[in-house]
């Protein structure tokens, strides 16, 4: 396979209005019609996208120092708890922190209704969000308690940081027990009552690059409304998960880290989520151009529902092995057979947001506004077939 | 036929006449009750799918404004935040009627409100709390 473009080739048509953009939705019929190999040759970049839960979020922020300054050892936004173990006015606030005052799952299935996802979506609002600190005293940082309401134009920083975002490919839940379950992948129904799953499919970022080719440190990102980029592979990234002939992994593999400026954001792409009985979270909208450097890319991007297979598993820890393999084709269907049961499919990942994101991303290209970023430092991948 | 899913508001001067006796026997309809409820100030709220032929379903409801009940379509109590809701189709495991469903292939999700037998069990399964209840508040 032959290189046709590089990343400077690219980013030049971009900067000239040239660039020809689709989205992987409308890539798999450029290549099913063209072939890969023309479809290479044409199309410069592939929008993906994805809109959903993702619970390994979160943001670092500074809130100035105070006089006398204070080492802000505890920290609430909103009386969520905040990570203070850093610096003095630094902090580190995660997407599932419960309110200090949620009665959790104490009355069971738990409401969960404000956490640090929800925080996160208030701030980018341009809300006014409460903010507490208690340290405990020293020499250099004598103040001991701390309060203001802030809004996120007061804060110096604040930085969206998530060591876990954009799975490639997740399990598809359901319970095979007698009772109703409460879990972070929705309400499973008992007797497989219904089958939950949670990946944009042929839309999904990673799927779109299996063997992320083009993914890495310094790969422009559309993060929650804003320009953001990968800055490492994700915790419990698996790149050696089982594949299909085609590369795509049959089980969860890879994961990103994102970082962008929480200041940029919209809350549009950016929301607060309470999973019943599980807890909280932040749904948010994520989208990556994947160059179409060659026409292994294009043939790559141009991988469709039917192609991309997930497990169905059970969450009720009755069955620990897979119960069967089923494709996101079926899974969008509406429902699949499972054991010999038609049980319906609810999906947790917003298709029509994916899609929307990756239009966005399409639009910002094809006016100039989103130049590719050239990974500085490749994910850790494994080797592809037929590729030495 | 005629079948429509209602909420009926009954004041506290009402709500021990048996009035829904009298609307099955005199205007001849066929009725489900999906939920009842008695607040603190003795209101009265019950959600209720009524069928019948379209001339004894105008009866009924002319029997019940006279008795004084307000009567409203479920839409009017239960809806839907549409700019909060994201598409993403949690709800409609949960949703008992199909009211919630996505439209295939764009994988939106739709709400019909007619469908909605007013369960409720939506609002805590929707992530980002688009579904929005107001009908079984007590009557100010």
């Amino acid at each position: 396979m032959g290189k046709y473009k590089t990343y400077a080739e690219i980013n030049e048509k971009i900067r000239n209005g040239k660039a020809v953009v689709v989205t992987a939705e409308d890539m798999v019929g450029i290549v099913k019609s063209k072939g890969a190999a023309k479809a290479a040759k044409e199309v410069d970049v592939v929008t993906t996208g994805t809109f959903a839960p993702m619970c390994s979020s979160g943001a670092f922020i500074n809130f100035g120092h105070t006089s006398p300054p204070i080492k802000a050892s505890k920290v609430w936004l909103n009386n969520v708890p905040a990570y203070g173990g850093v610096a003095a006015v630094d902090l580190y606030l995660g997407a599932t922190e419960p309110a200090a005052d949620d009665p959790l799952n104490k009355v069971h299935p738990g409401a969960f209704e404000y956490g640090g996802g929800h925080v996160l979506e208030d701030l980018v609002s341009g809300k006014q969000i409460h903010l507490r600190a208690e340290g405990y005293g020293t020499d250099c940082y004598p103040k001991r308690a701390f309060e203001k309401d802030v809004t996120l134009k007061d804060l110096p920083y604040a930085v969206m940081c998530n060591p876990r975002n954009c799975y490639q490919n997740y399990n598809c839940a359901v319970n095979v027990s007698k009772k109703i379950i409460y879990t972070y992948m929705g309400a499973l129904k008992p007797n497989l009552g219904n089958a939950n799953y949670c990946s944009a499919g042929q839309l999904s970022p990673m799927l779109n690059d299996p063997y992320y080719r083009t993914l890495g440190l310094g790969t422009r990102i559309f993060l929650g409304g804003a320009q953001g980029f990968i800055t490492w592979h994700g915790s419990q990234h698996r790149p050696d998960a089982a594949r299909l002939a085609a590369g795509t992994p049959r089980t969860p593999a890879g994961t990103l880290m994102l970082m962008g400026d929480l200041k940029q954001m919209s809350p549009r792409w950016v929301m607060g989520a309470s999973i019943l009985g599980y807890g909280c979270s932040l749904m948010l909208g994520v989208g990556i151009p994947i160059p179409i450097l060659d026409e292994e890319m294009a043939l790559f991007t141009s991988v469709s529902d039917k192609d991309i297979v997930t497990q169905v598993k059970d969450y009720s820890f009755t069955r620990p092995e897979p119960i069967c393999e089923i494709s996101y084709a079926e899974l969008r269907s509406g429902s699949i057979t499972v054991e010999g049961k038609e049980i319906p499919t609810v999906p947790l990942s917003s298709y029509s947001r994916a899609k929307e994101i990756a239009e966005i991303l399409k639009d910002w290209i094809q006016k100039g506004d989103f130049l590719l970023g050239e990974p500085q430092n490749m994910l850790p991948t494994v080797p592809r077939a037929g590729v030495k | 036929m005629h079948s429509r899913r209602l909420v009926l508001r009954f004041p506290r001067e009402i709500v021990d006449k048996p009035i829904i006796t009298s609307l099955v026997r005199d205007c001849n309809l066929d009725f489900n009750i999906l939920k009842a409820q008695i607040f603190p100030r003795k209101e009265g709220m019950l959600v209720l799918e009524l069928r019948g032929t379209s001339e004894d379903f105008d009866k009924g409801l002319r029997y019940l404004e006279e008795a004084g009940v307000q009567v409203e379509p479920v839409g009017q109590g239960i809806r839907r935040d549409e700019q909060r809701c994201c598409q993403c189709g949690a709800c409609t495991a949960v949703c008992p009627t199909g009211a919630l469903h996505v439209v295939r292939p764009q994988m939106e999700v739709e709400f019909e409100t007619e469908l909605c037998s007013a369960c409720e069990l939506c609002v805590k399964t929707c992530p980002v709390r688009a579904m929005i209840v107001t009908f079984d508040k007590a009557i100010a």
